[in-house]
């Protein structure tokens, strides 16, 4: 980790949502923090609460449905939870901008793309309507679109899956945000074309210098693109590392089950994959313990009973587990 | 030892249809021109990015859909030209498990039920002797007995993967077409699921067509790879020969383009330009020359032929020729 203040620290984020069944503890208690410039993976399988951390950093959760009831989300010192929603919508789109998975939903399909991508550059840099096109034009040629003059007058639907994740990026990073939210940002798309996003995606940050949280499900994308990774299970983060201490040696028993059950190319030519044993817990149920103890190998009594704190198991490697480096 | 499936030239083009008289104003080459055979209980995995084909070669091989031409044999038997009550006792012999466990149970019926339809359909079981059998599959597939009762909203993903697999299995059949069965799951259940498919191969003699955009996924429970781009198939051939030594392009690509789940594994560099084209108007010559970084002025005008490029394995590239 560097030396330099955090440009994001997240501190016990608890969000819940309210509905008939109960109470989900969608994220039960994530920290973590964010160096300037840095690129930060998140990752866990389907309802583990990665991308409700993000949405609750950008505060884009249902109202009704859902609150944040604990911690705070510390932006370039500023907590973001205590800031009212004028204040809130500053930030969002500006200092920080976010890239979702589905980019043919997450644009508006009856606006041009030049439209769509000047709106930000209008409302936050005060620019007006010509100098915000021709600055949508630079953008859609840096996200490599040929001939962007002509295509910035083109809807959404004229736009094949890559090159409408291109155009995301391009309004994403088109008021040079300090901190890039990408949710799964290349999961709908082929793997040719997932390559040419991933790339482009790292390069412009590099550009601009916005740190990077790239939330996935894929531990191959992450390999291929992160710096430091936090691994989420049941609305908690179980591990923390540097990717290739985390890959070199996984301590928590659900990040190494995780990883021995990935089919790898070239790799490993077994007859059978390592699998894990039962289902994720269901998060409306108070789950005192730790949250993966139910499929755990290694589970003693005190698993079921108390939760483990994230603790440093050396060299910035930390781990919820009792039993973290045994076996 | 004649092969359970075998399909030759198989060709679907799907019409667009305009103006009020629904005239076709350009046809969709969905697939053009695919031939492969699976012998009894091998696993043949069909590749490529959407768009490609895959899932309508194995929608034409379900008979889903009508092909516009080619054959498709199953045990030896042409059985392209017959309507539904001459293939009926085809119908068992090929099973199917596609891709959305949510979307492909009913919802309103009982896992017994489900499990139980086919059984009662062609074999005309009823009472006692239709839940044996019922709660002989559901053991086979690893669920508990008295999941017979229960609707398929109150099982998890994976579960329903293996409910549908307990459907398919009902019917002793010979080949399971499988559309992408795995990628909806999480990587934990994924493990599940795949590993109880081998079982299941191992213990009945299952030949498997299983669809995939995964490569690891596929090395993993492959025989052979058949690799699709645009309708057609450019390379086929062992798993572990095309996937280490990829001999088109496009293998290479994609076998670049897969992350590999290890920070300190050497990369493929190459990275290909670009969107699949449409397939409603194919690039001419060999379809992929729009995103070939080894293009040639060749490629661009003649189509390139399937040829074997080394034992067992055929590709189709002007590079290849010799």
């Amino acid at each position: 980790m560097t030396e330099t203040a955090p440009i994001l620290e997240v501190l016990d984020l608890r969000t819940h949502f309210f509905t008939q069944d109960g109470v989900t503890r969608a994220v039960d208690g994530v920290s973590f923090s964010l160096a300037p410039g840095e690129t930060l993976g998140i990752v866990g399988e389907s309802g583990c609460g990665k991308s409700v951390t993000a949405l609750s950093i950008l505060r884009l959760l249902p109202p009704k449905l859902s609150r944040i009831v604990g911690g705070r989300v510390v932006f370039e010192g500023t907590d973001l939870l205590t800031l009212h929603e004028p204040a809130m919508r500053e930030i969002r789109g500006n200092r920080i901008a976010m890239i979702f998975q589905e980019p043919m939903t997450s644009l508006n399909p009856v606006l041009t793309i030049g439209e769509q991508i000047a709106e930000a550059v209008r409302i936050h840099q005060g620019a007006s309507r010509k100098e915000a096109l021709a600055r949508a034009v630079e953008m859609l040629k840096l996200v490599r679109i040929p001939d962007a003059e002509r295509r910035v007058g083109d809807y959404p639907h004229q736009f094949s899956g890559g090159m409408r994740q291109r155009v995301m990026i391009a309004m994403a990073l088109s008021c040079n945000p300090k901190l890039l939210l990408a949710d799964e940002p290349t999961t709908a798309l082929d793997v040719t074309v997932q390559k040419q996003i991933l790339r482009l995606m790292l390069e412009l940050k590099e550009r601009i210098g916005s740190a990077v949280i790239l939330i996935t499900h894929d531990l191959g994308v992450i390999a291929e693109t992160a710096k430091r990774v936090v691994v989420m299970y049941a609305g908690r983060v179980v591990e923390q590392a540097e990717v290739t201490a985390l890959f070199d040696a996984p301590l928590h028993p659900y990040t190494r089950g995780l990883m021995a059950s990935i089919p790898r190319l070239k790799h490993n030519r077994t007859r059978r994959l390592a699998e894990i044993p039962g289902i994720v817990p269901d998060l409306r149920t108070p789950i005192p313990g730790c949250a993966f103890a139910p499929r755990c190998p290694l589970a003693t009594d005190r698993c079921r009973e108390a939760a483990p704190s994230l603790d440093d198991h050396g060299g910035g490697h930390f781990a919820a587990c009792w039993e973290a480096g045994r076996a | 030892m004649t092969p359970v499936l075998e399909v030759d030239r198989l060709v679907k083009h799907f019409p667009i249809l305009r103006g009020i008289l629904r005239r076709p104003v350009a046809w969709v080459r969905a697939v053009d021109g695919v031939s492969f055979a699976i012998a009894p209980g091998e696993t043949l995995c069909l590749v490529g990015e959407s768009g490609c084909g895959k899932s309508t070669v194995a929608r034409l091989v379900l008979r889903l859909d009508e092909p516009t031409g080619g054959a498709i044999r199953l045990d030896g038997t042409d059985v392209t030209g017959l309507d539904e009550r001459e293939f009926a006792p085809f119908r068992r012999r090929v099973q199917m498990v596609f891709q959305d466990p949510y979307a492909s149970l009913n919802p309103r019926l009982k896992v017994g039920q489900i499990v139980g339809e086919p059984l009662e359909n062609y074999e005309g079981l009823r009472g006692k002797a239709l839940e044996e059998r019922v709660a002989g599959l559901l053991a086979k597939v690893g669920l508990r007995p008295e999941g017979v009762g229960r609707y398929p909203f109150e099982f998890s993903g994976g579960q329903r993967q293996r409910i549908g697999l307990a459907r398919a299995l009902a019917l002793n059949p010979k080949l399971i077409v499988a559309d992408e069965p795995v990628s909806a799951l999480d990587v934990s259940v994924q493990a599940q699921v795949l590993n109880l498919m081998m079982d299941l191969q191992e213990e009945f003699g299952l030949a498997y067509l299983f669809v995939s955009h995964d490569l690891a996924v596929v090395e993993h429970i492959g025989h052979r790879i058949a690799v699709m781009y645009l309708g057609e198939i450019v390379e086929i051939g062992p798993k572990q020969v095309v996937l280490d030594e990829p001999k088109h392009p496009y293998t290479r690509a994609l076998v670049a383009a897969a992350p590999i789940p290890d920070p300190r594994a050497k990369r493929d560099t190459l990275v290909l330009e670009g969107d699949v084209p449409s397939p409603l108007n194919p690039p001419a010559g060999c379809r992929f020359h729009t995103r070939c970084p080894f293009v040639m002025d060749r490629c661009r005008e003649e189509t390139p032929r399937l040829r074997e490029v080394s034992p067992g394995r055929q590709a189709a590239c002007h590079l290849l020729e010799a």
